[in-house]
């Protein structure tokens, strides 16, 4: 097989616009098992639109997408079928508000995995108290704080065991203080070795778990590499600009 | 642009217009296949005969057209002035129940009483209570005209159904969007009539079609005062010339004016949608 050359995860050629703005155009990316992927960019670069298109929540104007092999962006693929080895967790957490924290964490598991529900509530049990919140299962989320609604919605799409985690921004909604919470889940899952995507704006973060960090500039990856040449020494004008905008 | 598809997208792009294809061709003899079915099932029944020479003769169609016509003609008239009233009177009703001050208490029992009762009652009596009722008392400057009593009547009876419909989409807006609009210093009114309101409308719009339509073909109801609408008119002529082909006719006329509507609604609706979505 391929797969295991040219990794879990690759994008080639993406192109995808909205009502004529071009917002990818040409990205290659490509994610090897146990990678993490720290996505970075000035807001409207793209990422988010790139994650959305990884898991087929949008459809791509041109392009390939492989995963595991498999071209997912042939037309003939179930979406459903890509999306159960993908999870995605979103800027705004998106938890359903009308389901207890649990229900929320359970749902997936057993309608779409086939896990018994009782089965399906010990791990998510075990996965909310690992993260401390094992006192929440039965609250629902509007009760939660932001920061406790994010690590809800990390543990959801952690429940169903994705092979590829998608995180938009996971905490440019939340203030600093919570901010260290959720990172530490992501730190703990890059570290479990679990496959991680991530757009964010957190340099000092990227810099720690990343084992790849892509620059989004123009629609595409203008420049990538591991975080010490990425934040240390850029090659592209562009990045320099960036980085020095963000870190004033 | 100096963007091209590649290869592979147009292959992409031929599966897709391919399985379209197919699903269309699939959806047409679905369609088919069970309207000829159901056709197929009423000829064959044995009273057929029968019922076509009942309900579904050409002559008689041709004959009670104009009268028809003619009765329909106060079911639109009716049905363009209690529109509006209708939705006026709904969208107080159900914000008068959304009010907190203490000093709009009565108000807010009156509005729960008034939906409570006029859903409660059938239409049919509401408007015989009103047509024959009210001129009965006769109170000087009252009308006694039973197009504007009956009219009266039908607001009554749907003001109540749609003041339900509003309140059901004031209280699914969700919480946060009250917060910021108060965070906004707006008042409470203010956070209704610009924030709420806007939002509650578009989310119930099917079902506000659902009770428009509704009263349209409830505007037959007047028969029952001896009003010569559309139904009327039908069973008029229906009583002189032992055919019911006038009733199908006058079905007719109402389904013209339903469907149309309907699908105006939908379409403007996904517009909205659309522009709200920037796609």
């Amino acid at each position: 097989m391929t797969a295991t050359v040219s990794g879990l995860l690759e994008a080639k050629a993406l192109r995808k616009s909205y009502r004529g703005r071009v917002v990818l155009d040409g990205l290659d990316l490509v994610v090897a098992e146990h990678d993490v992927v720290c996505l970075i960019g000035a807001s409207g670069s793209g990422k988010s639109t790139l994650l959305r298109c990884l898991n087929l929540l949008e459809t791509i104007d041109d392009g390939i997408i492989r995963f595991d092999g498999r071209e997912i962006s042939d037309p003939l693929v179930d979406p459903r079928s890509v999306r159960r080895e993908i999870g995605m967790v979103f800027q705004a957490y998106n938890l359903f508000p009308h389901l207890s924290v649990l229900d929320n964490c359970t749902l997936a598991q057993v309608r779409v995995h086939g896990v018994p529900a009782g089965e399906a509530a010990d791990r998510a049990r075990a996965l909310l108290a690992r993260f401390g919140l094992a006192d929440k299962a039965d609250a629902h989320p509007d009760a939660l704080s932001g920061g406790q609604q994010q690590r809800v919605a990390l543990v959801r799409a952690m429940c169903t065991r994705p092979r590829l985690l998608l995180l938009d921004e996971i905490t440019a909604a939340l203030d600093p203080e919570l901010v260290g919470e959720v990172l530490e889940i992501v730190r703990a899952e890059a570290e479990a070795g679990t496959t991680l995507v991530l757009a964010t704006h957190e340099m000092s973060f990227a810099r720690e778990v990343a084992t790849k960090v892509c620059f989004l500039d123009g629609g595409r990856v203008l420049e990538q590499g591991p975080p010490e040449q990425l934040f240390g020494d850029p090659v592209e004008e562009r990045t320099r600009a960036f980085l020095a905008r963000v870190r004033s | 642009m100096t963007w091209a598809p590649s290869e592979r997208e147009l292959e992409r792009q031929a599966v897709r217009r391919r399985l379209r294809l197919q699903q269309t061709a699939i959806a047409t003899v679905v369609t088919v296949v069970v309207a000829v079915g159901l056709v197929l099932l009423v000829v064959s029944s044995p009273g057929w005969d029968r019922v076509r020479d009942y309900f579904l003769s050409w002559s008689h169609a041709r004959d009670s057209f104009a009268a028809i016509a003619e009765g329909f003609w106060i079911n639109i008239r009716i049905f363009l002035v209690a529109e509006p009233c209708v939705l006026v009177l709904g969208a107080l009703v159900a914000i008068a129940r959304q009010t907190t001050s203490p000093w709009l208490a009565p108000l807010r029992l009156l509005a729960t009483g008034y939906t409570d009762l006029f859903r409660g009652i059938p239409s049919i009596m509401v408007v015989v209570i009103c047509g024959i009722g009210i001129p009965a008392l006769g109170l000087s400057g009252v009308t006694s005209s039973l197009f504007w009593l009956t009219t009266f009547a039908l607001v009554l009876c749907y003001g109540a159904y749609v003041a339900e419909v509003f309140r059901a989409g004031i209280l699914a807006i969700h919480p946060t969007q009250v917060a910021s609009a108060e965070a906004l210093a707006l008042t409470r009114a203010q956070t209704m009539r610009f924030v709420v309101l806007p939002q509650a409308v578009r989310r119930v719009v099917p079902p506000l079609m659902n009770d428009l339509v509704s009263l349209q073909k409830d505007t037959a109801l007047i028969s029952a005062v001896g009003v010569f609408e559309a139904l009327r008119a039908a069973q008029d002529y229906q009583g002189y010339n032992f055919n019911g082909t006038p009733l199908l006719v006058a079905a007719a006329y109402f389904l013209v004016v339903a469907v149309p509507l309907t699908r105006l609604t939908d379409w403007l609706m996904r517009r909205q949608i659309e522009k709200e979505q920037g796609r």
